[in-house]
């Protein structure tokens, strides 16, 4: 069991802020993310744009922020569980959170803060019938282990990186038995190199490339055994595979949040905005999550609601102790 | 009409045409004039091109802007998508849009 002052959820920008305002009170942080890295929607969807209300940086790309986000954060040592997404929340007698993810990590904290933005980044699912059926029965989203595919027929769907790069890993590595990549344009938007490669191993026959195509539908007998392909001119056909990947990226959903007893409106989460409290005691819920009267979803607007939120965390963790606002230019940072 | 004002006429999933004003003096988006009159367009990436949730068809005959290959590559990977496709967060409110005619694409990007 992992314990600490404070759990927060989601390792977004406004996560990250909440580390240093909760250090300056001698709180220590313990962030959950589903991600592998941390940055939330900055890194995984727009690293390279610049933002440009950020108090003090007429500009900065996002992925330059969480960079500086984590060097602020880093004198009060924050600890991460990463790739692995909080599932449930639970109480013990005690008034202590037991925050659990989907790989069974258990944390231990007196305050949860839910900083999970827009929600758990999930695999985009193409609208084929019944694919949800067939997942983990020939239909990935994800390619854990390669060498589960040895000797197999795979059909992957999709135009970016993820489709071509594992397209390409899969046949040099003389893996799979037939590979077909399946995509609905004749150009691909995936990395320069990546697309020649494609292109060249479609040439010599390695990679079975149709194009101007989408998977319309699936089928098998508990497992998946046939892909529809409907071609934009040529019409549908049916091929035999063992396994379809439709590899379309991520998208965040509201998850495993809608169900932790929180008052919920307009998926987001309801607070009370003289310390961002949900109506759980003990749980707050800062940053894009949230919703009040007024809410603006704006990484600075995240940013105070971390900071009012953890002066409020810090009279429920010590309700004896005495506190007062600090400047970091009188006292400097004391980092544990 | 007020001065710096429009009409668009975006069609909903259920088949109904909502003719909405827009200004055309709020740097705004056809996403954003959507979200601003509570009709079901989520936005999800803010108006970066960055997801399809916007994603929409035009079925009239006005002359758009090139779209950008940051559009194009979004579509590319988008679920729905027909010759006419568009993202509204990509189609800004200007004089020459006015009567534009927009049906939503299934949710689900």
């Amino acid at each position: 069991m992992i314990k600490t002052d404070i759990i927060i959820i989601g390792a977004g920008p406004v996560g990250l802020f909440t580390i240093f305002e909760a250090g300056l009170l001698k709180l220590k942080c313990h962030l959950i993310d589903s991600l592998p890295q941390p940055g939330g929607q900055l890194t995984e969807i727009y690293p390279k744009k610049p933002i440009y209300d950020i108090p003090g940086y007429p500009t900065v790309d996002a992925g330059e922020l969480v960079d500086n986000l984590m060097e602020q954060a880093a004198p009060f040592k924050p600890e991460f569980t990463l790739g692995e997404s909080a599932v449930s929340i639970d109480e013990t007698a005690d008034n202590q959170f037991i925050v659990t993810t989907n790989k069974g990590t258990q944390h231990m904290a007196p305050v949860v803060m839910i900083a999970g933005g827009l929600g758990v980044f999930e695999p985009r699912k193409p609208p084929v019938e019944n694919l949800e059926v067939y997942e983990d029965k020939g239909v990935e989203y994800i390619i854990k282990d390669p060498k589960f595919y040895h000797g197999k027929r795979v059909v992957i769907a999709g135009g970016g990186d993820s489709a071509l790069d594992w397209a390409i890993y899969l046949v040099e590595h003389k893996i799979v038995s037939e590979l077909s990549l399946v995509h609905r344009r004749t150009s691909f938007r995936g990395h320069l190199d990546s697309v020649q490669k494609v292109m060249n191993l479609a040439d010599t026959g390695k990679i079975n490339l149709i194009t101007e195509a989408e998977v319309t539908g699936i089928s098998g007998n508990g497992k998946v055994e046939n892909v529809t392909i409907k071609h934009k001119t040529q019409g549908e056909f049916v091929k035999e595979i063992d396994h379809f990947m439709p590899l379309f990226g991520l998208k965040p959903s509201l998850g495993p949040i809608a169900n932790w007893g929180l008052d919920i409106e307009k998926n987001a989460i309801k607070v009370d905005t003289v310390d961002y409290s949900t109506n759980r005691p003990g749980i707050y819920a800062i940053g894009d999550v949230n919703t009040y009267q007024g809410k603006l979803k704006l990484i600075l607007c995240g940013f105070h609601e971390g900071t009012i939120a953890v002066q409020s965390a810090f009279a429920r963790i010590h309700p004896d102790k005495k506190n007062v606002l600090k400047y970091t230019t009188v006292n400097g940072i004391n980092g544990f | 009409m007020a001065d710096n004002t429009i009409t668009v006429n975006i069609i909903d999933r259920e088949g109904i045409t909502h003719e909405l004003e827009a200004p055309t003096d709020m740097n705004m988006n056809i996403m954003e004039v959507c979200r601003s009159y509570e009709l079901p367009v989520e936005g999800r990436c803010g108006g970066m091109a960055m997801c399809a949730t916007c994603q929409c068809y035009l079925e009239s005959d006005h002359d758009l802007p090139e779209q950008t290959d940051s559009e194009l590559d979004m579509l590319d990977e988008a679920f729905f998508v027909e010759d006419n496709s568009r993202l509204g967060c990509q189609i800004q409110i200007t004089d020459n849009i006015d009567g534009i005619k927009l049906r939503l694409a299934p949710e689900g990007n």
